[in-house]
C-alpha cells in the first residue's frame, strides 16, 4: 500500500433526517415509527457489546420493554467500564439556575461548540432528551450536588455561560454508571438480560449483507463463541489510547468498532480527537497512562506560565509582573474558561517557546492561590477536596501550597462509527451508541455532553429507534455456516497473534505508535507530518507482525494476547486517522491544520469544501480505503464563525 | 532503587501457588506501583516468560479493578489509597516487597494476582437498585432532598466494589459493601419503597455467596479507598431489625 491519498470521492451518505422543522423531528420521527407488539418482542434477541454508560442503560431499558437482551463487556463487571472516571458532570437543559438557558440554547452551544460539523437533527434531539436523563438518574438515587433548600445544583463547565452541569462532587461517572448498572442489574436479576462479562468481543456475523451476531472470546478459557442475535449495538466506547498515552483506561481501545469497519461499516470523521487541557503532566517514560484532572478546576484556577523563557524560580517566588495569564490575556471574554481546544493549543504553544514548567517543561501552571483566599480552603477543598488527594498522591506535590501543573492530553474521541438518525451503521441491523459513534459532538465537544450523549443514546433514542428496523425485518436466522465462519475467522487471528514469538514487547510498539500520532496528528498537523506518520506506522505494522513477542497460550487468561490483538487494531487505526486529517483541508474543532490558519495563528475553517462528515469505507487489505461524505445541511443554525476573543 | 518482590504465581484456580522471587532494578520513586509491576512484565516478556496476571483498568483509583495485597494490607500501605494510586515514593531502595492477590472463600483465584470477584455483582444484583423503568420519572426537582441527606448517600455510594474490605476482614465479610449499598438508598426517599425487600434480599444473598459475617473488627474501615464508614454497618444492621417489624 502506498502512501498516496484519494482525493474527496463524491459518493454521499444518507443520514435520513425526517423532514419538517428541527424542533418537531424527534416527536414526528415516534409518532411514525413501526412498533414492535408486545408480544413479538421476546422473539427479538438484542446483543449489546458494552456496557457504560451508554449500553447498560440500552440493555436495561430494552429489556424492561420486553426484548431478549445479552450484554457484554471484557471487564469482570459492568460496573468498571470507563464511564466510572467521569469527575465533572453531565449537561441537561433544565434551566433549574433560571439563567436563560433551553433547549435551544444546549442545541446552540452543543452544535458551535462542535464547530458545526455535526448533523443538527441529532444535536437537537440530545439537547430536547437531556432533561429527562436527570429525571431518571434521580429517581434511580443517583446523589447529585444539592443547595441548602434540597433543590439541585448546577454549575457552569467548560466554557458555557449558562449553569447547566448536574455533579456528584467529582464522581458524577461512577455515580450515573452506578444507576445504569443497578437498572442493568433489576433485569439480569429478573432474567431479561443475559451478561456476559470477561468476553471481548472480535468480530460480528453477516447474513446476507445484515448484522446477524457477535463472535466473542471468553477471556478466562479462551472459548471462542458465536452468538446470533436479530440486532447488534455496539456501545464499546473510544479509542484515545491509539496515542498510549491518554486519560482512557488501559482497556479502551478499538477492536469491536474496527472489526466492524472491516466488514463494511463506515467509520466517520477518525482524525477528531479531544485533547483535553487539564491533565497531570507526564513525569518520564515507565508512565502508562495520563490523569485528567477535572476540567471544573479552571472555574477556580487560573492558568499562568513565566513570561520568562528558562525561569528557574519556584512558582511561589515569582511575582505578579513575572507571571503571564495566558489564556486571560488572549481570550478576555472567557478567560480561564475558554474551550478546551484553545486552552490545550495555547498550553502547547507555551511549552513549544520554551515557557513550560516542570521535567521536561512539559506543563503549565494552574493556580488556586488567589481562590484560597477569597473563598477560603475549606469552601476549596468542598468543590474540589478529592481532586486535590489525587493530585497529591500523583505528584508528590500539595496544590493547596504549590500550583497544580497541567499538561493536555488524548481524552475523547469524537470520531467513531458513522450512524444515521436511527443510530444504525452503514451496515442494517448494526448500531452503535455512546462514544463508539461519531454522532453529535462535531469536531470538538463540549465538556458534559458525553455522558449526556451516551445516556441520551442509551435510555431515549436507541430504545426508540431499534423497533422500526426489527419490525420491518424479516426474521433472517443467522446461518449456522456464517456463524461458523466468523469464529474460524477469530481462531485464526488468534493463532496468528501467539504464534509471534520475535523480540520486541508489544508495549513498546504502542508506545512507538503513540509517539507517533502525538507528533503527527494531535493538536496541529500538518501535510508532511502525516505523510510522514503514514510511512511510519505501515513500516510499525510490518515490524509488528514480524517481530512482535506474544508469550502464553490462549486456553487461559492472557493478558499480553488481549493486548496485542487491540495494538494490532490500533496499528490500523493509527492510519486511517492521519489518511481522514490529510484529507480534511481545514483547521476546525479540535484541530489545527498548520496550512490553514490566519495571519496571528487562529484556526481557519473552509465551509465551503468542508462542511460535510467523512465517512471511510474499507475494501479489504490491499486497497485504500474510500471516503465518503455526508453534508451537513444547517436548516435552523446560523453558520458562524468561532470566535472566544 | 533496586527492589526485590515477593509475588504469588498460580496458573489456575485449581492449581497450588506459590510466590516466586524477582529482583528488580531501576524503579524511580514516580513510578506508580503498577507501573514499577508493569517493568517487571516488560521485562518478562522480553524473555519469553509469562508475564504475572494482575488487574487494572482506571490507573485512577475509581474503577475499582485493582486488588493487591501488598506485604500483607490490601491496597498497600497507604491510607484511603487504591493500589493503582499507590506511589513507589513510599518504599525504599532494597526493600522486599510480598505481593498477593485478595483472597476470601467468595474470591475465588482466576490466576496469579487475579480473582473472581463476580459474587459483588450477584449481591449488588439482589436489591442493589430503585426499581424505576426508564420514562417513568418525574421531574427532578419534583422531590426536594436535604443537602446533608444527598451527601451523605454520596458517601455510602462512593464505594468502587474493590474487594478490599473482604479482603481485609478475618471472617471475609462483604457487610461494608453491602452495607454502603443500603445506605445510599437508605438515606434517600426514592429508596423508601423497596427499603425492607431490600436490606432482607441483599443479607441473604451475601450469606448464599460464602461472604462470612460480620464481628467488629473494623479491618475493612482501615483498607477501604473510599473511607467508607463501619458506621453504616450499623445502619444496615438497623435497617435489618427495622424490615423485620415493618413490612414494606
Ligand atoms: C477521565 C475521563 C473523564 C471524563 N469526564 C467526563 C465528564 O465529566 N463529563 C462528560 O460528559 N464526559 C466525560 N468523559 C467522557 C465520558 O466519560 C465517556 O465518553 C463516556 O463515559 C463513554 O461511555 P460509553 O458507554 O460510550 O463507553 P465506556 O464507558 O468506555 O464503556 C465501554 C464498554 O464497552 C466494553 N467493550 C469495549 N470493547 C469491547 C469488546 N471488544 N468486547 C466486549 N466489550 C467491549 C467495555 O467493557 C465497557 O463495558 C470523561 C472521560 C474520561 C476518560
Ligand atoms: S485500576 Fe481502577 S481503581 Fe485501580
Amino acid at each position: 500500500m502506498g502512501t498516496a491519498v484519494s482525493a474527496p470521492a463524491s459518493m454521499t451518505l444518507d443520514g435520513k433526517v425526517p423532514v419538517g422543522p428541527l424542533a418537531e423531528k424527534w416527536t414526528s420521527y415516534r409518532s411514525d415509527a413501526r412498533l414492535v407488539s408486545p408480544k413479538n418482542k421476546r422473539q427479538f434477541h438484542v446483543a449489546i457489546v458494552g456496557s457504560g454508560l451508554a449500553g447498560a442503560s440500552a440493555a436495561a431499558t430494552l429489556a424492561e420493554q420486553g426484548y431478549r437482551v445479552s450484554c457484554f463487556c471484557f471487564h469482570d463487571s459492568p460496573r468498571r467500564a470507563h464511564s466510572v472516571a467521569a469527575q465533572g458532570g453531565i449537561n441537561a437543559a433544565k434551566n433549574y439556575q433560571y439563567d436563560g438557558d433551553s433547549v435551544w440554547r444546549l442545541f446552540h452551544d452543543t452544535i458551535k461548540g462542535g464547530d458545526f460539523r455535526s448533523r443538527e437533527a441529532n444535536v437537537y434531539r440530545l439537547a430536547e432528551v437531556s432533561s429527562q436523563i436527570i429525571d431518571q438518574c434521580v429517581a434511580q438515587g443517583v446523589p447529585f450536588a444539592r443547595e441548602y433548600g434540597g433543590y439541585l445544583a448546577n454549575r457552569s463547565f467548560g466554557g458555557a455561560l449558562v449553569s447547566r452541569t448536574f455533579y456528584c462532587k467529582g464522581q458524577t461517572g461512577q455515580q450515573l454508571l452506578l444507576g445504569a448498572y443497578g437498572a442493568l442489574n433489576r433485569q439480569i436479576a429478573a432474567g431479561n438480560v443475559v451478561m456476559h462479562t470477561r468476553h471481548e468481543m472480535l468480530d460480528l456475523v453477516l447474513t446476507a449483507g445484515a448484522c446477524r451476531g457477535i463472535v466473542t472470546r471468553n477471556l478466562l478459557t479462551g472459548e471462542i463463541q458465536s452468538h446470533a442475535a436479530d440486532a447488534v449495538v455496539l456501545a464499546t466506547g473510544g479509542h484515545s489510547n491509539v496515542f498510549y498515552l491518554s486519560t482512557n483506561a488501559a482497556g479502551c481501545n478499538v477492536t469491536a468498532t474496527w472489526r466492524a469497519y472491516k466488514l463494511g461499516a463506515a467509520f466517520a470523521n477518525p482524525c477528531f480527537t479531544q485533547i483535553h487541557p487539564t491533565c497531570i503532566p507526564p513525569s518520564g517514560e515507565h508512565q502508562a497512562k495520563l490523569t485528567l484532572m477535572s476540567e471544573s478546576l479552571r472555574n477556580d484556577g487560573r492558568m499562568w506560565v513565566p513570561k520568562k523563557v528558562g525561569e528557574s524560580r519556584p512558582p511561589t517566588e515569582i511575582p505578579e509582573v513575572d507571571r503571564d495569564y495566558l489564556l486571560e490575556r488572549k481570550y478576555p471574554a472567557y478567560g480561564n474558561l475558554a474551550p478546551r481546544d484553545i486552552a490545550s493549543r495555547a498550553a502547547k504553544e507555551v511549552c513549544e517557546e520554551g515557557r513550560g514548567v516542570g521535567p521536561k517543561g512539559l506543563g503549565v501552571y494552574l493556580d488556586f492561590a488567589e481562590s484560597i483566599a477569597e473563598r477560603g480552603r475549606a469552601e476549596i477543598e468542598s468543590r474540589y477536596g478529592n481532586l486535590f488527594r489525587m493530585y497529591e498522591e500523583i505528584t508528590g506535590e500539595n496544590p493547596y501550597r504549590v500550583p497544580m501543573r497541567i499538561f493536555p492530553a488524548p481524552h475523547y474521541t469524537m470520531g467513531g462509527l458513522w450512524v444515521d438518525y436511527e443510530l444504525m451503521t452503514t451496515i442494517p441491523g448494526l448500531f452503535a451508541i455512546g462514544e463508539a459513534n461519531f454522532s453529535d459532538h462535531g469536531a470538538n465537544r463540549l465538556g458534559a455532553s458525553a455522558l449526556m450523549q451516551g445516556l441520551a443514546d442509551g435510555y431515549f433514542v436507541l430504545p426508540q429507534t431499534i423497533g422500526n428496523y426489527l419490525s420491518a425485518s424479516r426474521r433472517l436466522p443467522a446461518v449456522n455456516g456464517e456463524l461458523q465462519d466468523g469464529a474460524r475467522r477469530v481462531t485464526d487471528r488468534v493463532g496468528k497473534l501467539l504464534a509471534l514469538r520475535g523480540n520486541r514487547t508489544v508495549e513498546s510498539f504502542h508506545r512507538e505508535l503513540g509517539r507517533v500520532m502525538w507528533q503527527y496528528c494531535g493538536m496541529s498537523r500538518g501535510r508532511e507530518g502525516l505523510l510522514e506518520a503514514i510511512e511510519k506506522i505501515q513500516q510499525l505494522r510490518e515490524e509488528f507482525w514480524s517481530s512482535a513477542c506474544v508469550p502464553g497460550d490462549h486456553t487461559h487468561l492472557n493478558m499480553a494476547l488481549e493486548k496485542a490483538g487491540r495494538v494490532a487494531d490500533f496499528l490500523e487505526l493509527g492510519e486511517l486517522m492521519c489518511r481522514d486529517a490529510l484529507t480534511r483541508e481545514e483547521s476546525c474543532g479540535c484541530h489545527l491544520r498548520e496550512e490553514y490558519q490566519t495571519a496571528d495563528g487562529e484556526a481557519q475553517r473552509n465551509d465551503e469544501q468542508f462542511a460535510h462528515v467523512a465517512a471511510w469505507n474499507c475494501h479489504g487489505e490491499d486497497h485504500e480505503p474510500v471516503r465518503q461524505q455526508e453534508e451537513l445541511v444547517f436548516s435552523e443554525v446560523k453558520v458562524a464563525e468561532r470566535s472566544y476573543k | 532503587m533496586k527492589l526485590t518482590l515477593h509475588i504469588w504465581r498460580q496458573a489456575g484456580s485449581h492449581s497450588t501457588g506459590r510466590f516466586e522471587t524477582y529482583d528488580l532494578a531501576d524503579v524511580r520513586p514516580d513510578m506508580s506501583f503498577l507501573e514499577m509491576l508493569d517493568q517487571l512484565n516488560e521485562q518478562l516478556v522480553a524473555s519469553n516468560t509469562e508475564p504475572v496476571a494482575f488487574e487494572y483498568d482506571c490507573r485512577e483509583g475509581i474503577c475499582g479493578t485493582c486488588s493487591l495485597v501488598i506485604n500483607g494490607t490490601p491496597h498497600g500501605p497507604r491510607n484511603a489509597t487504591t493500589t493503582c494510586q499507590t506511589y513507589m515514593r513510599h518504599f525504599h531502595d532494597g526493600d522486599e516487597i510480598f505481593i498477593e492477590p485478595f483472597r476470601a472463600a467468595a474470591f475465588p483465584i482466576i490466576r496469579d494476582l487475579v480473582v473472581d470477584r463476580s459474587s459483588l455483582d450477584r449481591v449488588a444484583q439482589a436489591g442493589g437498585f430503585i426499581s424505576v423503568g426508564t420514562g417513568n420519572a418525574p421531574d427532578a426537582n419534583a422531590l426536594p432532598i436535604a443537602k446533608q441527606d444527598a451527601e451523605d448517600a454520596l458517601s455510602a455510594a462512593a464505594c468502587i466494589g474493590c474487594g478490599a474490605c473482604v479482603a481485609a476482614c478475618p471472617n471475609a465479610s462483604a457487610s461494608l459493601f453491602t452495607a454502603a449499598k443500603i445506605s445510599h438508598f437508605a438515606d434517600l426517599p426514592q429508596g423508601g419503597p423497596e427499603r425492607g425487600e431490600r436490606v432482607r434480599r441483599m443479607i441473604a444473598a451475601m450469606d448464599e455467596e460464602m461472604f462470612g459475617s460480620c464481628t467488629n473488627h473494623g479491618e475493612c474501615e482501615a483498607v477501604c479507598p473510599m473511607e467508607i464508614s463501619t458506621r453504616l454497618i450499623g445502619q444496615m444492621n438497623r435497617e435489618y431489625l427495622r424490615s423485620l417489624v415493618v413490612q414494606t
